[in-house]
C-alpha cells in the first residue's frame, strides 16, 4: 500500500465547519480519503479529531461544507445511512453494548445485513435459524481474525480494556465495511497490545480491502502504519502529506510543541 | 460430578446456538415439563391448581412481556397492567359480538389489540428516556382505567363495571375443569415463552438489548431506533395482552377495574426485578416467588403470633416485607434469582471441588 | 367570566400544593440523583402520624414535631440501609429501590395508625373570602401562602447558600462526591430529613382537605407530571409546573369533562405532560442532557 499511486477517492469532505455555542471545533476543513489507504488524523487534544470523523459517518451535521461519499454529496451524513452504505466505526470511549456477551456484540455488527422477519425469529425456525447460522459462521471469521475466540461468550463488561477495543473493532469489521473509521483505537495499550493493533489494521487494509482512517496519538505507529497523515489544529487542517512530510513541516512542530510567547521568552532570559 | 459437560462436543453452529447446549440441561428440562403437563393436573388439587398455579402462570405471561421491554429493551414501563386490561376486555368482546370466532384466535386477536395500543403509548418512547418514559406509561395505565370504567360499551354496559368471561371452548371441547384450565394456560405460556426465548437469541433481541445498553452506538452501527423500540412495545403489550385475556378467561372468570390497576402493575414490575431482568428463566422464579411468598408469611405469621390480631394486619405487613425485599435483592443481587440460580448451576458443574 | 377565573383561582391554588409535593422530588433528585417514588408515601405516612398522635388526644404542635422526628428517623434509616449501600448504582436500581421503600413506608404506617380515613382539622377554616366577586377558600389562600413560603425559601437556599450549591453538586457524582471528601451520608440524610419535612407539611395541607387516607398517595403521583413540565432539578420549575397543573386540571375537569365522562383528573395531568414532553424531552427548566460517545 506504501508508495503506490493512491486510489479513487472514496470520500470528499469539503469546507466542512462545526461549532458547538461558541467553541468552533471544525473550521473549513477539506479533505480527501483514497480507497484502500490508511489515513491518519493527529494533532493536539481538542483540535476536532473527534468531530471531523463524527461528521464522516453522521453523527454530528456540520454547519457549513458537503460531504461526498458513494456518489452522493450532502450537507450531511445520517448514521443509519453511513452504515448502510459500507462505514463503520469505533469509538474514544468504548461504544460496547455491555449487557451482552462479545459474540452478541460482533453479531449485532451483523445487524443490517439480517433480513429475516419477526415471525420468523420468534420460531427460530427455517429461514430465521439459516440466517443466523449463516451469519454466524461470518462473525466467527471475524473473530478468528481478531483472536478473541477465547472470550466470545464472557460479557463485555468483564473483559480487560484492550481485549474491549479489539471487540470494538471486531464488531465493526463484522459490518464489512467499505470505509473503517477508528477513533484511538490504541488508547490506554501496551506495546504489545499495540503491535497486535497495529497487524489487525494493516491486516483489515491488506487481506479484506478495507479503506482506514484512524485518529492516533503514538506518533510511531502513525509513521509506521499511515499512508497519508492529515493534521488538526484548533479545528483547521494546518497539514495533509506523506508521513515523512508532515513529520518536518514547521507549522505541524509549533502546534504539538506550542508556540513560544512574550511571557515564555521573558521567563526563559530570568532563568538564565 | 453429575454436571460435567466433559465429551460433550459442540461441532456445528446450530449444536452451539442451542437454547440447553448441555445434555442434562436437556434431559432436566424434559423432565420438569413431563412433570408440568403430565404430572401436575393429575396429582394436585384443584385449590392448588385454581389458586396457585394458574394466576402464577397467568402473571408470569405478564412477566414475560415486562421483561422483553424493560429486561431486554430497557425501556422503563408503569403500564404493564393497563396492557392487561386491554387485552381482558378485547378478548371479551370480540367473544360477545362476534362469538363465532374461536376461542385461541380470540386471545391472539386481544393481544394484537393490546400491541395496537401498546405501540401508540411507545411512539413517546423515542424522544423520552428512563424516568420520563415511566411517568408517559402511568398516563396509558390511568387512561386506560378511566376508559374502561366509564365507556360502559366495553363492559357491555354492566352497572358495576365487572365483565364476566364467556366459557372457553376449543374445537369443541370444554375447558372449564380446574386440571383442563391448567393445562391450556401451561401450553399457552410455556410457548411464548419459547418465542421470548427465540426473540432473544435473534437479531430482534440483539437489537433490544443494543438500544438498552447504548442506543447512539447502535444508531451508528445501522439498528433503527425506532422500529426496534416500537417492535418491543408492541410484542411486549402483546404478551400482557394475552395474559390479560388468560386473566379473565382461564383464572377467575371475571375482571374488575382493580384487577388491573397501579397496584398490578408494580406487582410484576416486582416479579420482574426480583427474578431477574433480560431473563427468561426470571419471569418464572419471580412470578413463583411473588405468589409463593404470602403464603409463606402467612404460615410463619400464625406459626409465631398466637391469638388474634387485627384484620389486614397480615396484609400490611406484607407489603413491609415485600418493599424490604425489594431493597434487598436490589442490594444483593441486582440481577435477580435468575442469577442466582446461575450461579447455583456454575457451583453444580464444579462439584465436589469448589473452584 | 367570575365563574372560570373562580375555577382558575382555585387550581391555581391546588397547583402551589402540587408544587409543594413536587419540591420534596426536587430536593432529593438536586442532591443525590435519587428520583424518589417514595415521597408519596411520606406524604401519607407523615399525615397518618400527626393525624394519629391527634387523634390520641396530642396538643397539634407536639404532633406536628413528634411526626417531624418520624420523618427524621426515616431519613436517617433510609440513608443507612437503602442509600449507602446502593451508592454508584444506576439511577433505575436507585428508582426500583425508593418503589421498595414506598411499600415498607405505607405497610408500617398502616400497620401502626390503622388504614381507616381520618380527618385532619389544622384549625384553619374553609369559609369562602370574596375578591374582586370571584369566591376564593379562605383555607386555599393559606395553604398555598404556607406552600408558596417553603417554596420560596428552599429555592433560595439552594441558590445562594454554599451548602446548596454542594448539594447541586453531589447530585451529579457520588463516586467523585465521596473521593472529594464531601460527606456525603450526612447531605443525604440531611436533604432526606429535609424532603420528609415538606412531606408533613404537604401531608397536613392536603390531609385537611381530602382527609387523610390512601388517596394522599394519589395526589402526591400527581407532582410526577408537575416535574415532567418543571424539570427535575429545578425549584423554579416545580412552582411553574405546579402551577401549570394545578390550573389546568381544574379548568379541564369542568369544562371538558362533563363533555367526556367526568373524573379526568386522574388522567389528565399524564397526558398533558405527556404531550408536553414530545415537545420538550426535558421539561421546561430541566437541564438539556447532552449524550457523548
Amino acid at each position: 500500500m506504501r508508495g503506490e499511486v493512491p486510489g479513487p477517492v472514496l470520500l470528499e469532505v469539503r469546507g466542512v465547519s462545526l461549532s458547538f455555542g461558541g467553541v468552533h471545533a471544525l473550521r473549513e476543513v477539506d479533505f480527501l480519503v483514497h480507497q484502500g489507504e490508511i489515513c491518519a488524523i493527529i494533532g493536539p487534544n481538542g483540535a476536532g479529531k473527534s468531530s471531523l470523523l463524527n461528521v464522516m459517518n453522521g453523527v454530528y451535521a456540520p454547519d457549513r461544507g458537503t460531504i461526498t461519499y458513494a456518489g452522493e454529496t450532502r450537507k450531511a451524513m445520517r448514521p443509519h445511512r453511513a452504515a448502510e452504505q459500507g462505514i463503520a466505526r469505533t469509538f474514544q470511549n468504548i461504544a460496547l453494548f455491555k449487557g451482552m456477551s462479545v459474540l452478541d456484540n460482533v453479531m449485532t455488527g451483523r445487524a443490517l445485513k439480517m433480513r429475516q422477519g419477526l415471525l420468523w425469529q420468534a420460531l427460530y425456525w427455517g429461514p430465521a435459524e439459516r440466517e443466523e447460522i449463516e451469519h454466524r459462521a461470518r462473525v466467527e471469521k471475524v473473530i478468528d481474525f481478531l483472536q478473541i475466540e477465547h472470550v466470545r461468550r464472557t460479557p463485555v463488561g468483564r473483559l480487560a480494556y484492550g481485549l474491549q477495543k479489539r471487540v470494538e473493532l471486531a464488531r465493526a469489521l463484522a459490518a464489512e465495511p467499505t470505509l473503517l473509521l477508528l477513533d484511538e483505537p490504541m488508547a490506554g495499550m501496551n506495546i504489545e497490545e499495540k503491535q497486535d493493533m497495529c497487524r489487525f489494521i494493516l491486516d483489515a487494509n491488506d487481506e479484506l480491502g478495507v479503506t482506514v482512517v484512524l485518529i492516533e496519538h503514538d506518533m510511531a505507529v502513525v509513521m509506521d502504519i499511515a499512508d497519508r497523515v492529515v493534521v488538526l489544529d484548533y479545528g483547521r487542517k494546518i497539514a495533509d502529506g506523506l508521513p515523512e512530510e508532515v513529520r518536518g513541516n514547521p507549522e505541524v512542530i509549533a502546534a504539538y510543541l506550542g508556540v513560544p510567547t512574550a511571557a515564555d521568552d521573558r521567563a526563559l532570559k530570568e532563568a538564565s | 460430578m453429575i454436571y460435567r459437560e466433559a465429551g460433550q462436543f459442540r461441532t456445528t453452529y446450530a449444536a452451539d446456538q442451542r437454547i440447553f447446549p448441555i445434555a442434562q440441561d436437556r434431559v432436566g428440562v424434559a423432565l420438569l415439563l413431563a412433570a408440568a403437563f403430565v404430572g401436575v393436573p393429575l396429582l394436585a388439587s384443584n385449590y392448588v391448581l385454581t389458586a396457585l398455579l394458574i394466576p402464577m402462570l397467568v402473571l408470569t405471561l405478564a412477566a414475560l412481556g415486562l421483561n422483553i421491554l424493560t429486561g431486554y429493551a430497557g425501556q422503563f414501563s408503569l403500564g404493564t397492567a393497563a396492557f392487561m386490561s386491554v387485552g381482558a376486555f378485547a378478548a371479551y368482546n370480540i367473544q360477545l359480538r362476534l362469538p363465532w370466532m374461536p376461542l385461541l384466535l380470540t386471545f391472539a386477536l386481544a393481544g394484537l389489540t393490546s400491541a395496537g395500543v401498546g405501540l401508540v403509548f411507545g411512539l413517546p418512547s423515542l424522544r423520552i428516556k428512563g424516568f420520563y418514559l415511566a411517568v408517559a406509561t402511568l398516563a396509558a395505565q390511568f387512561f386506560v382505567d378511566w376508559l374502561f370504567t366509564k365507556v360502559g360499551w366495553f363492559s357491555n354496559y354492566s352497572s358495576s363495571g365487572v365483565i364476566t368471561a364467556q366459557r372457553m371452548v376449543i374445537a369443541g371441547v370444554a375447558f372449564e375443569t380446574p386440571a383442563r384450565r391448567y393445562v391450556l394456560v401451561l401450553s399457552i405460556v410455556a410457548t411464548l415463552a419459547l418465542v421470548a426465548k427465540n426473540l432473544s437469541r435473534t437479531r430482534t433481541g440483539r437489537s433490544w438489548m443494543a438500544v438498552r445498553d447504548m442506543d447512539v452506538a447502535a444508531e451508528v452501527i445501522g439498528i433503527p431506533i425506532l422500529r426496534t423500540k416500537l417492535t418491543a412495545f408492541a410484542v411486549s403489550s402483546f404478551y400482557c395482552g394475552v395474559s390479560g385475556a388468560l386473566w379473565a378467561f382461564a383464572y377467575l372468570g371475571t375482571v374488575e377495574p382493580q384487577a388491573f390497576d397501579l397496584q398490578r402493575s408494580f406487582q410484576i414490575l416486582f416479579m420482574v426485578i426480583i427474578g431477574g431482568l433480560g431473563t427468561v428463566m426470571g419471569a418464572f422464579l419471580g412470578a413463583a416467588f411473588i405468589m409463593l411468598f404470602p403464603l409463606f408469611l402467612n404460615w410463619m405469621f400464625h406459626a409465631v403470633v398466637r391469638g388474634d390480631v387485627r384484620p389486614g394486619l397480615l396484609s400490611q405487613l406484607e407489603l413491609v416485607c415485600f418493599g424490604a425485599l425489594i431493597i434487598l435483592f436490589l442490594i444483593l443481587e441486582p440481577h435477580g434469582l435468575a442469577r442466582l440460580w446461575q450461579i447455583g448451576k456454575e457451583k453444580l458443574r464444579l462439584w465436589p471441588f469448589p473452584h | 367570566m367570575a365563574f372560570f377565573v373562580e375555577v382558575l383561582v382555585g387550581g391555581l391554588l391546588a397547583g402551589v400544593m402540587y408544587s409543594l409535593v413536587a419540591l420534596g422530588f426536587v430536593l432529593i433528585y438536586k442532591a443525590s440523583g435519587v428520583f424518589n417514588f417514595a415521597q408519596g408515601a411520606m406524604v401519607l405516612a407523615a399525615a397518618t402520624t400527626y393525624a394519629g398522635l391527634a387523634d390520641r388526644g396530642w396538643n397539634g404542635w407536639l404532633a406536628f414535631l413528634a411526626a417531624l422526628a418520624t420523618m427524621v428517623l426515616f431519613a436517617l434509616a433510609t440513608e443507612r440501609l437503602v442509600l449507602r449501600p446502593l451508592v454508584n448504582q444506576p439511577q433505575i436500581s436507585l428508582f426500583m429501590a425508593t418503589i421498595g421503600l414506598t411499600f415498607v413506608l405505607e405497610g408500617l404506617a398502616q400497620a401502626m395508625w390503622g388504614a381507616e380515613v381520618r380527618g385532619l382539622d389544622l384549625g384553619i377554616p374553609d369559609t369562602p373570602l370574596e375578591v374582586k366577586g370571584v369566591l376564593v377558600s379562605k383555607f386555599d389562600l393559606v395553604a398555598s401562602a404556607t406552600a408558596g413560603t417553603l417554596v420560596v425559601v428552599l429555592a433560595l437556599f439552594f441558590q445562594n447558600t454554599r451548602t446548596g450549591r454542594a448539594l447541586r453538586a453531589v447530585a451529579d457524582d457520588h463516586q467523585a462526591a465521596l473521593s472529594v471528601g464531601i460527606p456525603l451520608e450526612r447531605i443525604w440524610a440531611l436533604v432526606w430529613a429535609a424532603a420528609g419535612a415538606v412531606a408533613l407539611v404537604a401531608g397536613l395541607l392536603w390531609g385537611s382537605r381530602l382527609g387523610v387516607q390512601f388517596a394522599l398517595t394519589q395526589v402526591a403521583l400527581k407532582a410526577l407530571p408537575v416535574l415532567i413540565l418543571g424539570g427535575f432539578t429545578s425549584v423554579a420549575g416545580a412552582i411553574v409546573g405546579g402551577l401549570m397543573i394545578g390550573a389546568s386540571e381544574k379548568v379541564a375537569e369542568v369544562y371538558l369533562g362533563p363533555l367526556i365522562g367526568g373524573g379526568i383528573e386522574n388522567w389528565f395531568p399524564y397526558v398533558l405532560a405527556l404531550l408536553f414532553l414530545l415537545v420538550r424531552p426535558d421539561g421546561l427548566f430541566g437541564e438539556k442532557r447532552i449524550e457523548r460517545v
